[in-house]
């Protein structure tokens, strides 16, 4: 059986995340003091030959888009931690808090220093209260050991807004704004928060860095899958015997993650579906568990890795009421900014609580496909263009569950 | 603390109307009129605007709320673990419908979207505390626990 393999949380359970001597000992704050032994450029040609790719969902070259922001001239320049993770069933970034938040803040000050930043914002989302102490207390012990040098963090709190997790929206917030994204381009690197170049990235990808840099480029490169390399830490949700995280290689499969790791489906059923990515990620049949857990691999077989999410479903689960449901979330959340988001989640929910309560037919399902096909490419943010895969992939792989609710 | 003193605290924040509504929260479970138009004139943005920041972010709310807000999610991991069976036991218990607060003024009953607790679903959060595997056994003593 495939092994776990602990790089962003290296230090869970050997670390006291308020006492900052322990992550010292661990070695903490030495890859931050080599970054800064580092010629700026070099340091970001590392990570990015390292091919650390964005955790939160996107999956872009991290170094480089480092470079994009350093390249970018400005008198105050930013760097964000995206800690909104709102997508259900994600708790990753909040283990990652939780337990050893300097490896976020070590993280954040390399970014700090390669792009020429003096001043940092986590966005914690709005129902992490308990974590605004613990972030606030790391932050003053790395400040008082003398670790943050100019570079000034601040912890900003969400307030319940999905959205806010899509980087522009998230920074519409911290400016004490409503949270609804801007058209891109031009891209934060550029012009970000307060109109200045920022960076926004996921705390699993921060927490990845001094990993890297103690280790190298070449070493996280060669761990799992080539295209997208590293870990991802996976949260398992729903009829999953073990419904607990685990860090993994990236060239596991899900069939790995569901049967070996999760230890199959709650009593002796037979599994059904799963749903990767969180709430807006794609529902996975049977036939395709044998599918590489990496960003592209899942993109080619027509899947999302997401946030790594992993919501699972036995054979006695009613798929049309559960996407209802989902439906539901996606119409609270958007923002109403654009109408394709606006009026095309209104109206999937609209249309799938219709089919749910037995008043549908195919002539609904063809429409949801088309509403759907629609909203992923004309929508503005990801809220929207994501918003329909659960929709469209359950059309796709589990049609059956929809003409039994035909009337 | 008078909702003046609390928006003051954060007048030199830029972009700190949210962090300010946080703390007008603690103190009244809701954001009173009064308290939104202050906050407008701190910031320097128009009633509009900052009554805008306010009804946006679900958090936030501008009518009156219990002492105690007691939010049950409904996300996917929440709903396939029994999250209705939650909400028929909270409404029956309190005697109020989702949405709604009780005449002494004590709980309202709200949905939310996921937590981030889903190691152990459904989950309730009662004035931003997270409570894990709720069954209607569980919810009188959580109560109990309540000013």
């Amino acid at each position: 059986m495939a092994e776990e393999m602990r790089i962003v949380l290296r230090n869970y359970g050997k670390v006291d995340p308020l006492n900052i001597d322990t992550y010292v000992a661990q070695g903490g704050y030495q890859s931050l003091d080599k970054a800064r032994s580092m010629d700026k450029a070099a340091l970001m040609a590392e990570v990015k030959k390292s091919n650390l790719r964005g955790r939160g969902g996107a999956g872009f070259n991290c170094g480089m888009k480092w470079t994009f922001a350093a390249g970018a001239q400005a008198d105050q320049k930013y760097v964000i931690a995206n800690a909104d993770e709102g997508e259900p069933g994600t708790y990753k970034d909040r283990l990652i808090m939780e337990n050893d938040p300097q490896s976020l803040i070590e993280g954040m000050a390399v970014c700090a220093y390669a792009i020429g930043a003096t001043k940092g914002f986590i966005y914690l989302r709005g129902e992490y209260p308990e974590l605004v102490s613990t972030l606030n207390a790391a932050i003053a012990q790395a400040k008082d050991k003398g670790f943050l040098k100019d570079f000034d963090l601040e912890v900003r709190r969400g307030a319940g807004a999905y959205v806010c997790g899509e980087e522009t929206a998230l920074i519409e917030s911290i400016e004490g704004k409503r949270g609804e994204p801007r058209f891109k381009p031009p891209f934060p690197p550029v012009i970000g928060l307060w109109g200045k170049p920022t960076i926004v990235n996921n705390i699993e990808t921060y927490a990845n860095i001094p990993a890297i840099l103690e280790k190298g480029a070449d070493w996280y490169a060669g761990i799992g899958n080539a295209a997208y390399p590293g870990t991802k830490v996976f949260t398992l949700t729903g009829d999953v015997v073990n419904k607990t995280f685990f860090e993994v290689p990236t060239n596991i499969t899900v069939r790995q993650l569901i049967f070996d790791f999760g230890g199959g489906i709650v009593g002796g059923k037979k599994f059904k579906a799963a749903q990767i990515g969180g709430t807006s990620g794609c529902f996975i049949p049977e036939s395709l568990l044998d599918t590489e857990v990496a960003f592209d691999t899942m993109g080619a077989a027509g899947l999302s890795l997401g946030t790594g999410a992993t919501f699972v479903m036995d054979e006695t689960r009613d798929i049309v009421d559960i996407v209802t449901r989902i439906a539901g979330f996606f119409e609270h959340e958007s923002c109403g900014k654009c109408a394709p988001c606006r009026e095309g989640t209104m109206r999937t929910a609209e249309i799938m609580e219709k089919i749910n309560e037995g008043k549908g037919s195919v002539k609904d399902t063809a429409l949801l496909d088309k509403l759907g096909t629609v909203m992923s490419y004309s929508c503005l943010c990801g809220l929207g263009q994501a918003a329909p895969s659960p929709v469209l992939t359950t059309i796709k792989h589990f049609a059956a569950d929809y003409e039994a609710k035909f009337k | 603390m008078d909702y003046k003193e609390i928006i003051a605290k954060f007048a030199d924040m830029p972009g700190g109307i949210i962090q300010a509504y946080h703390a007008l929260l603690d103190e009244f479970s809701y954001l009173p009129e009064e308290a939104v138009v202050e906050a407008a004139r701190v910031f320097k943005m128009s009633t509009a605007e900052a009554y805008g920041v306010a009804t946006f972010y679900s958090m936030f709310s501008v009518n009156t709320r219990g002492k105690n807000v007691i939010r049950i999610c409904e996300s996917a991991p929440c709903h396939v673990a029994g999250a209705a069976d939650v909400v028929a036991a909270m409404e029956k218990t309190l005697g109020i419908k989702m949405g709604e607060t009780t005449a002494d003024g004590r709980f309202t009953l709200e949905f939310t979207e996921c937590v981030g607790q889903c190691q152990a679903t459904p989950v309730i959060t009662v004035n931003g505390k997270p409570y894990l595997d709720i069954s209607a056994d569980k919810i009188p003593a959580i109560l109990a626990e309540c000013k």
